[in-house]
Order: C-alpha cells, then structure tokens, then sequence
C-alpha cells in the first residue's frame, strides 16, 4: 500500500478532494449508464403486462 | 440502395433483433463480472497501490478514471458512426438501434471524461478550466454526441430517427480528425507547450498497468451498457413480434 | 433542334436552371435577405457594448468577432433553404425527378451563398472598420470569408436537410452544425490575426481550399441523404 494510514489515503497529500470526487462523478455515471436501461426493461415490462 | 456482395450468412444473422436479443442475454453475465473484476481490481490499485507522480502529487490519480472515459468517448463515437453506416447501407435494425445506444452512452462518458480532466487541472495548474487541445477536442466530442442524441429524439418516425443520427455521426467522423488537428493548431498558438494534459510518455509498469485494467474494465462496462441499452431499444421496436409477447407473459409469471 | 426530354439535359444547364430559380425565387423575398445582414451588424455591435469599445481591446478581438457574427448569421439564414421547397410540396418533385439529387443540391446551396454569404463578405470591411481590425488584416479577413462562407453553407445545408421536416428546425440546425463549423473558424481568424502579424497567409488560404473542396464534393452527397431521410418521414 502506498499510504501509511487510512487517514492518508483519505487525505491524498492534500488533493484527497479532488481524487474521491472524480472516482465519485465516475460511479455515479457509470452506475446511471446500467441502472438507466435496467430500468426502462423493467419499465418495459410492467407497462405491457396485459 | 441494394448492395450485391455477397455478405456471410452469419452476417445477416447479425441483423435479426431477436437474435442479438438472445445472444447478448448470453454474454451478458460473463461481461458484467469481467467489468466489476477490472473495475475494482483497477480501483483499488490506482487509488492505494499506485505511486504518487512525481510533480502532480497524488492528484495524478485522476487519470485512472480521465485516460479510460476519454479513451472510450472517442471509440464508442466511432462505433456509432459505423454502426450507423451499416445501418444506412445493409437497413439493419440492430445496426440503427446499437447506433442510438450509444450515443446517450458516448455523452455521458464525454461528460465525465471533461468532469475530471477539469477537476485535474485545478491542482496541477490552478484552473478549473484550461483551453488545451484534448479538453477542447473532448467538448467539442460532447456536442457532436449531443447533436445526435437531440436527432434521435427529435425526429418522430424511430426509423427515420436512426437514420439521420447515422448521417449526422457519419458526418462528424468525417470531421473529427480536421477540428482535431485545428484545435490542436490553435492550442499550439495561444498556450505554451507546456499546457497538456497528457501523461508523460514513459510510465513505468506501476502506473500503466492498472491504467490499462481500468481501459479494459471501462471497455467491458461499455460492452455491457450497450447490450443493455440495445436491449430496451428491441424489446421497444420489436414489442408487437410473438417472441417479444411471449417474453412478456412470461414475465408475468415471475412477477 | 430535336426534342429534349428532361433526362436528355446536360448536368450544366440543370445546374444554371435551378440555381436561377432559386434566385428569381429569392429576388421576389428580398426583404427576407436583407434580415441576417442586418443581424451580421447587431452582433458586431454588441461586442462593444457589451464588453469595451475601447480600440485597443477592439483590435484584437476584431477577426474573432467578425468572423463568429458571420457564422450566426449564417446559421440563420439555413433554415429557409430548404424550407420553403418542402412545404409547398417542390422537394419530393426534386427527390423524384430524373435529376441526381445532388447536382440540385448543389445549385441550391450555391444560389444561397450568393444571397448570404457572399453579401456578408462585402459588408464585412464595414464591421472590421467598426471594430478597428488593423488594416493588415483587411485582405486576409476578406478572402477567408470569400473561402469559408461556402464551406458555411454546405455544412450548414447538411444541418438544414437533416431537420426540413421538423417543427423546432431552426434551432436544432444550430445545434447540429455549430461543432463543424470550429475548424473553419481556427483557420479564418488564424490567417487574419497571422496578417496582421506581418505574417503571410498562403497557408491558411490553403487549408480552407481544402476544406472547402472536401465539403464540396462530399457534402452534397450527405445533404442528399438527409433530403431523402427528412421527406421520407
């Protein structure tokens, strides 16, 4: 491990902000680009149920 | 307009909706794993295994998740544009409907392949913003994606739709390598070279590995987004054919 | 004399037909022309006012502005290209008739630009004067405008053919054309502000041949599709 404690890995030398934002924007998108479909087949199928 | 080669069998297979509906049911799982493996196997390393850089600090990790998203922005806009042009050539449906996956796909990896190449140039020089030839080249990406998302939602008739995104993303790659090499002239012109956001060629084998695990995670990602997506868009399309109804009742079972 | 047929017309005559059509067509709206010139002259105007009108300040930016005031108003005159064709009904005649689809094409982007673009061009020593542009740069500014405006009415055709059939047209023609038109722009302004650099401009001049000859041979053929695509819906 690069970092000596937890703490450190939070804090990143002081750009801790700007890294954990970036790998939070880039879950959220990525999580919105499977969930998004997801849904709509969900969508889908509730919508035809006849 | 009839093509007279003579295309493979398997080629025409390719174009049946319900075929690729089938298929990508299958290689749905495996793809998904892969992608949660290299994700977070990738992740992790880049975040707490990695090396800090030696001048940007621990900022540096960003390009962990900037390299990746940028890299498939422009692929997954290529896909589309081919995608489109088999749509337009050989009236393929799934070719039109892989095409109109990927745009709101291809957008929203631009969006955030932007997103963190700026929040990167806040600590590495001061700005939240800077004009440099990738970033520039990367929004202007992001209109031409939005350009033929807003076609596909626009135009009414869903074929027609398709069909004008193809012509329009096929226009933009067209076009793609001129703005490239224009906007990297004029970066060249107004800003010092030393304004890039590139990473410095020779990287030693701690960072580009995990950058290549998260290339491939995003890759896989994207392989599974877009099944997804072209999934919904058949399931739509195809709704009135007997295999989709069938599908149906038999989700009613389940519920 | 023997008897032509239509398909007996040689492509030059279609060519010289529809594009005095389209002007006589233009000529009996010719206040209609007079409305993106005008708005060329707005925009200028509103870099001073809303900015500086300070010399200075005006000089730099002077090829920019100039040069974005006439994409705008380029943009703005696109949407009545095609328009008025579709809804009375005379492009499904052009689609349908033995003529290729994009020799018309042409015709009709070319009468557009000598309505538009090249109209722009001429006024364009008026604004440079307004925004005290360095009269190195007059020429340069001149004859990139002379180049690019062309190169702005075949892309900007492809966005108008792309969206004739819908309601919001004007708008999203905008949209879909404006990241096209950025190379364009780098080179014009480059070459200007290159001229009053006391540097020459060949190059420049150059490249945006190039574009323009790579616009005129396959844009038509895109606009063509589109046609087809947006009347077929």
């Amino acid at each position: 491990m690069y970092f000596d404690s937890f703490s450190e890995l939070l804090d990143m030398g002081g750009h801790g902000l700007y890294v954990w934002i970036c790998y939070a924007i880039a879950l959220a998108i990525l999580l919105f680009n499977i969930v998004s479909p997801l849904l709509k087949t969900k969508q889908f199928f509730y919508h035809h149920y006849r | 307009m009839t093509k007279n080669w003579k295309m493979p069998k398997w080629f025409y297979q390719l174009g049946s909706p319900r075929w690729f509906y089938d298929i990508s049911g299958k290689l749905l799982p495996g793809f998904s794993i892969a992608a949660l493996l290299l994700l977070l196997v990738g992740v992790v390393w880049a975040l707490a295994f990695a090396p800090a850089d030696y001048q940007q600090g621990n900022s540096f990790r960003i390009i962990y998740i900037h390299v990746p998203a940028a890299i498939l922005a422009q692929s997954c806009y290529i896909m589309m544009a081919i995608a489109g042009a088999i749509s337009l050539i050989w009236k393929m449906k799934v070719a039109d409907m892989v095409a109109k996956s990927c745009a709101p796909l291809g957008a929203t990896i631009a969006v955030l392949a932007l997103a963190t190449g700026a929040i990167w140039g806040k600590p590495t020089w001061g700005a939240w913003w800077v004009w440099d030839a990738r970033l520039t080249s990367m929004l202007i990406l992001l209109f031409l994606y939005i350009g033929v998302y807003t076609l596909h939602t626009t135009v009414e008739s869903e074929v027609n739709a398709g069909q004008a995104g193809a012509v329009l993303s096929l226009v933009g790659l067209v076009n793609i390598p001129i703005i490239k090499y224009s906007v990297e002239w004029w970066n060249t012109l107004h800003q010092p070279a030393t304004f890039t956001v590139t990473e410095k060629p020779a990287m030693p084998s701690e960072m580009w590995v995990p950058l290549l695990i998260m290339v491939l995670g995003f890759y896989c990602f994207f392989a599974v987004s877009l099944m997804l997506r072209t999934r919904v868009e058949i399931l739509h399309r195809e709704r009135r054919s007997g295999w989709v109804q069938q599908l149906i009742e038999e989700r009613q079972h389940v519920l | 004399m023997t008897n032509q047929t239509a398909s007996d017309l040689s492509l030059s005559r279609v060519f010289g037909m529809m594009l005095k059509r389209d002007l006589l067509l233009a000529y009996r709206r010719r206040n209609d022309l007079v409305s993106p010139l005008v708005f060329f002259l707005m925009v200028a105007t509103l870099f001073p006012l809303g900015v500086s009108p300070e010399p200075k300040f005006l000089s730099e930016v002077a090829a920019g502005v100039v040069w974005v005031a006439a994409l705008l108003s380029t943009l703005l005159s696109m949407d009545s290209l095609f328009r008025s064709d579709f809804d009375d009904g005379s492009l499904e005649q052009m689609l349908l008739s033995p003529q290729p689809l994009a020799l018309l094409v042409v015709a009709k982007v070319c009468a557009h630009w000598m309505i538009s673009g090249l109209p722009l061009t001429i006024m364009s020593p008026l604004l440079a004067v307004m925004l005290f542009l360095p009269s190195e740069g007059m020429s340069a500014l001149i004859l990139t405008l002379l180049i690019g405006t062309p190169t702005l009415s075949l892309i900007g055709a492809i966005g108008a053919g792309l969206t004739v059939g819908l309601r919001k047209g004007g708008v999203l023609i905008t949209l879909l054309v404006l990241p096209l038109y950025i190379p364009v722009l780098i080179f014009g302004t480059g070459a200007v502000q290159a001229a009053t650099g006391g540097l020459p401009i060949a190059g420049y001049l150059a490249i945006l041949g190039a574009i323009l000859a790579l616009g005129v041979v396959l844009a038509p053929l895109a606009i063509a599709a589109a046609l087809r695509i947006s009347v077929s819906s």
